[in-house]
């Protein structure tokens, strides 16, 4: 099923964050959101994984939908496995499968805390995609990660949805990470979705791909940046 | 090559073992207490310090040999032992069950935890005429003291644990579809538990202090009634044995609950490190 927005708002206080957002999600598209800090990116992603009470507008949603935020949010007193498994109704068999897939299964006892940065982010990934979710959220959760560790996980990510074939929400600030990933990158500028662009370069892509460069100067554009860095 | 030779560890010049050194400095802590003990068995022994007033270090420690080889101090901590459990077990329960109540809803909040507030601005040492009125002088009053005692630490660190306890991590449960009851037992209660396991332990210590306080109303058996009885006798060595016990007690306890907390927290050692 498709996911449906129309007419979507959400003011806070005086301030407009979300206008009047019309949107559609088709199935096992890996769409990427992107806008300025404070654009209401993580606004509009709240609203569709049901966090946000307030908003406004019809919300066509999917039930089966899972997050991984930007801070992977483990339940730091329940070791890896349970952390997986927490609220799921499938057979440990199936946590086990996706804590494999992630390559974590030597540390499936592992108390969170005790994870890196890279592996906990891994886990959230887990732990939402053995929900076998129609949609998937993900909100910025590659922003705090180092270079290196980004790289690994862009791969994952995309190995990921190549697999199961969810729909994917991608929130991101970074626009070589859309121009990377996603199928289509939609751009939110004053409460709007204001640029709705596909991207139909072949995967595995590049980022000196010829395509992709002027991509990313339109991109940059659209967000109010020239590609120097001067707006 | 070069590689290799950056892996290799630099050996350092070893500086002086830590190890011995500190058992010394543990050491030298002992000899003030011990020099303090030896100066007032000399004061006891040259009558500067009369025994009506305070025995003699090895006066006290023959009768603790004395009072446990005739069973009377097994006796008297058995019942004193009993009555901190009871009222610890009732006053526990009592305090974390309604700081549930309060942490988890306004409403909860609205109804407990004004009384509570209120309750806990009362001297509870000053109730003690009210409960011997209410309760008699058996064991229902020194229980009761106890259980209030122990009622207001431990609620009042649950409802802040919970109240502590992260709304992330409440947006993760709601996201995974976690049901109340479930987002209660995986989320809440064991989000609050370090801080009621702060409150277990303030609660031993007034347990006991509240213990102490309630065995000094006619009692007729425990440490307490042991210590005033002592009194009519001037027995001031079964005295200091009585208090050494309460102690010891009070240590024991709370080494317990150190021990618990370790198992309980386990999960926080990573970050602890």
């Amino acid at each position: 099923m498709a996911t449906r927005l129309s007419g979507v708002a959400r003011a806070f206080g005086d301030r407009v964050v979300l206008d009047s957002v019309d949107l559609e999600l088709r199935d096992g598209e890996f769409t990427a959101l992107l806008g300025r800090s404070g654009s209401g990116k993580s606004t509009l992603l709240r609203a569709l994984a049901g966090l946000d009470d307030e908003v406004t507008g019809k919300i066509d949603v999917t039930s089966s939908v899972a997050v991984a935020f930007q801070e992977p949010r483990l339940v730091p007193w329940k070791r890896l496995l349970a952390n997986i498994t927490l609220g799921l109704d499938a057979p440990v068999e199936k946590a086990k499968a996706a804590l494999e897939e992630v390559g974590l299964t030597e540390r499936s006892d592992a108390w969170p805390l005790t994870l890196s940065g890279g592996e906990a982010q891994r886990a959230s990934l887990a732990r939402a995609l053995v929900r076998e979710p129609e949609l998937l959220l993900l909100d910025e959760p590659f922003s705090a990660l180092d270079a290196l560790t980004r790289i690994t996980i862009h791969h994952l990510v995309l190995e990921l949805w190549a697999r199961h074939r969810p729909a994917v929400l991608l929130v991101t600030h970074d626009v070589d990470e859309a121009l990377l990933l996603a199928d289509r990158v939609l751009v939110l500028d004053e409460g709007r979705i204001a640029h709705d662009i596909p991207i139909t370069t072949d995967r595995p892509r590049h980022r000196e791909d010829p395509d992709l460069v002027a991509l990313r100067t339109t991109l940059l554009a659209a967000l109010g940046v020239s590609p120097e860095g001067r707006s | 090559m070069s590689v290799v030779e950056l892996a290799r560890p630099v050996e350092k010049p070893r500086a002086t073992p830590k190890g011995p050194r500190r058992r010394v400095t543990a050491w030298h802590r002992w000899l003030s207490p011990l020099a303090l003990l030896a100066i007032w068995q000399i004061a006891s022994a040259s009558g500067l310090l009369p025994e009506r007033l305070l025995a003699a270090p090895a006066t006290i420690a023959a009768t603790a040999v004395d009072l446990t080889q005739a069973g009377t101090l097994h006796t008297a901590i058995g019942v004193s032992l009993q009555r901190v459990l009871i009222g610890f077990a009732i006053g526990g329960l009592a305090g974390i069950l309604l700081a549930t109540v309060a942490g988890l809803s306004r409403a909860g909040e609205n109804a407990v935890d004004p009384i509570m507030q209120m309750l806990r601005a009362l001297p509870f040492f000053g109730l003690i005429p009210l409960f011997i009125l209410w309760f008699g002088i058996g064991e229902e009053p020194k229980i009761l003291l106890v259980a209030l005692a122990v009622s207001f630490p431990l609620y009042l660190n649950t409802f802040s644990g919970i109240r502590g306890v992260d709304g992330k991590l409440a947006e993760v449960a709601k996201t995974l579809r976690l049901s109340r009851g479930q987002l209660i037992r995986h989320i809440v209660l064991p989000g609050a538990l370090p801080q009621t396991l702060v409150g277990l332990r303030q609660a031993l210590g007034v347990a006991w202090l509240a213990l102490i306080v309630a065995e000094q109303v006619n009692a007729t058996t425990g440490l307490g009634y042991m210590i005033n009885d002592a009194r009519e006798f001037l027995r001031t060595d079964v005295i200091v044995v009585g208090l050494l016990v309460y102690s010891a007690l009070g240590l024991l306890t709370d080494s317990l609950v150190r021990l618990l907390e370790r198992r309980a927290l386990a999960w926080r050692r990573g970050f602890l490190a």
